[in-house]
């Protein structure tokens, strides 16, 4: 009960800061220190949104499919790549240190090149997510894995447990953890990956969106979707997180005897 | 006959020689000690017997069978109660029948099924961060017990509990193992409790370690609360005392109570 409450003040300091931020904002806008039309003020912004809503849902569908796709798609390749690399001590040498290079190459810079390889349609921008989700998820797996308490193996082991087994009832389950850390990262940059692969080509999502109202100069519907966007990712986070303690009861529970 | 036959065993790691010659014989329903300064050699020992190392020279038998370096015949439990924390007491304790590829159901109900008898009746739903230190115990003792009912080895099981659930878990361990009947090798650097609950003690001593002493405890079980009150209890630790304090120069290392 206390720690709710501490929880609740905790919130409140946070959006107390955003409130104050979206006034002083507001302020400026209306007492004209800066052109509208370069920075619309918050109420113009939300008056965007909501005339542009029906249009704004409509490009949300296609960026979440993608994102949702995409996602998909790194977590199974993200999975592969752990299991294989936490089985055989080779994979893991010769290829995480390729995994961590991949990591460094922006993915603004490659995007147009899978344009450019793949077309406008779904395909290069599932590609783009696939590779900026999978290395999170395989990432936290592996060290998941690596993490197992060595006595926990051998007692495994001692009551004749195979490698199958030992995988299955100690290191999957040791793993849940990081897997879930990774997968929030990767669920918010699934979005992202998504909008920026828009960005160089396509028909709809919001990243199509967002270049058309950027060259309309209507900055207004410009910040709407921005906004949208980031509410979106911080929705699948939360949902991450949902999941997580769906997934594993057994956190946070304390000793009750 | 034994049940266990360790006979003539060795060990080296690193060219140098842990433990040497080492033979120990364990009869059924026995609770045979092997008392001796931590860092003896005492878990090398145990790991050569659950079949996870191979001796240098030696082997072990379980009734008559040579069992050495092969795993999943008999099943030890550490200091570390070693509970997985995000499997539910019962699921943690019919692991072992899991490993031997029960059905989860079938499993589940042979694991309830003892739960009365060790005590830990309404803790199967829990998980272990709501037991207390003693209650784990309890359940790792199942465990082991599940996984093999001819042999348990006992690796300083209660030496990371307070004083008095370490006394209530002896009366306890005591009772259970009336019960059950289960033949055991106990380890422990405590000669209290070594001479409390054993039936034989064997004193490892010395480096590379070997068993320099074998020790009776006469007395007829039930032994009673009082029994490490009486003075037939003191002059076997004045016993065990004298022949550790001629054994070893540094007999610091020896707890006594």
């Amino acid at each position: 009960m206390k720690r709710k409450l501490q929880n609740i003040t905790d919130k409140l300091w946070a959006f107390s800061a955003i409130f104050l931020i979206l006034v002083l904002w507001q302020t400026v806008s209306s007492l004209g220190m800066i052109d509208s039309f370069l920075l619309p003020s918050p109420i113009d912004v939300g008056k965007a949104f909501i005339e542009e809503f029906p249009e704004l849902m409509g490009h949300s569908v296609v960026t979440l499919s993608e994102a949702f796709l995409g996602l998909a798609l790194g977590i199974f390749l993200g999975f592969v790549m752990a299991v294989l690399m936490d089985h055989f001590e080779v994979l893991y040498k010769a290829f995480y240190p390729i995994l961590v290079l991949t990591q460094t190459v922006p993915t603004v810079a490659i995007a147009p090149l899978l344009v450019l390889w793949f077309g406008y349609e779904m395909m290069p921008k599932i590609i783009l997510i696939v590779i900026t989700t999978f290395f999170p998820i395989a990432v936290g797996l592996l060290n998941g894995f690596r993490s197992v308490d060595a006595d926990g193996v051998n007692l495994m082991r001692a009551m004749g447990a195979g490698r199958w087994q030992i995988f299955r009832f100690i290191k999957l389950p040791a793993a849940l953890s990081q897997f879930f850390s990774g997968l929030r990262i990767s669920a918010s940059y699934a979005v992202v990956g998504a909008v920026i692969s828009e960005w160089l080509g396509g028909f709809s999502g919001l990243g199509v969106y967002m270049t058309r109202v950027r060259k309309a100069f209507a900055f207004d519907k410009m910040f709407a979707v921005i906004f949208l966007v980031s509410f979106i990712s911080l929705l699948l986070m939360k949902g991450v997180d949902l999941l997580q303690k769906k997934c594993m009861p057994w956190e946070d529970l304390k000793e009750d005897e | 006959m034994s049940v266990l036959h360790v006979d003539k065993v060795t060990k080296s790691f690193d060219g140098e020689k842990v433990i040497e010659d080492i033979s120990i014989k364990l009869n059924k329903g026995e609770i045979v000690s092997l008392l001796g300064v931590s860092g003896g050699g005492k878990t090398t020992l145990f790991n050569l017997i659950a079949g996870i190392k191979m001796p240098d020279q030696g082997r072990i038998y379980l009734d008559g069978k040579d069992i050495t370096g092969k795993p999943g015949n008999v099943s030890y439990m550490l200091q570390k109660d070693l509970m997985l924390p995000y499997r539910t007491i019962v699921d943690n304790v019919a692991l072992p029948l899991l490993v031997k590829g029960m059905k989860k159901k079938e499993a589940r109900e042979k694991a309830s099924s003892y739960f009365e008898q060790f005590g830990l009746s309404g803790t199967e739903k829990k998980f272990p961060a709501q037991l207390s230190g003693g209650m784990k115990q309890r359940a790792a003792l199942l465990r082991t017990y599940l996984f093999s009912e001819k042999v348990a080895l006992l690796d300083e099981p209660f030496s990371a509990l307070d004083m008095l659930t370490k006394s209530s878990i002896h009366e306890w361990y005591l009772d259970v193992m009336e019960k059950i009947q289960l033949s055991t090798l106990f380890i422990t650097h405590d000669i209290d409790e070594a001479i409390l609950l054993s039936d034989r003690i064997y004193l490892l001593t010395g480096k590379p370690g070997r068993i320099t002493k074998e020790i009776v405890i006469e007395k007829k079980k039930p032994r009673g609360k009082d029994f490490n009150l009486t003075e037939e209890f003191l002059n076997y630790k004045k016993d065990i005392l004298a022949h550790l304090e001629e054994q070893e120069s540094d007999t610091d290392q020896i707890r006594r109570v």
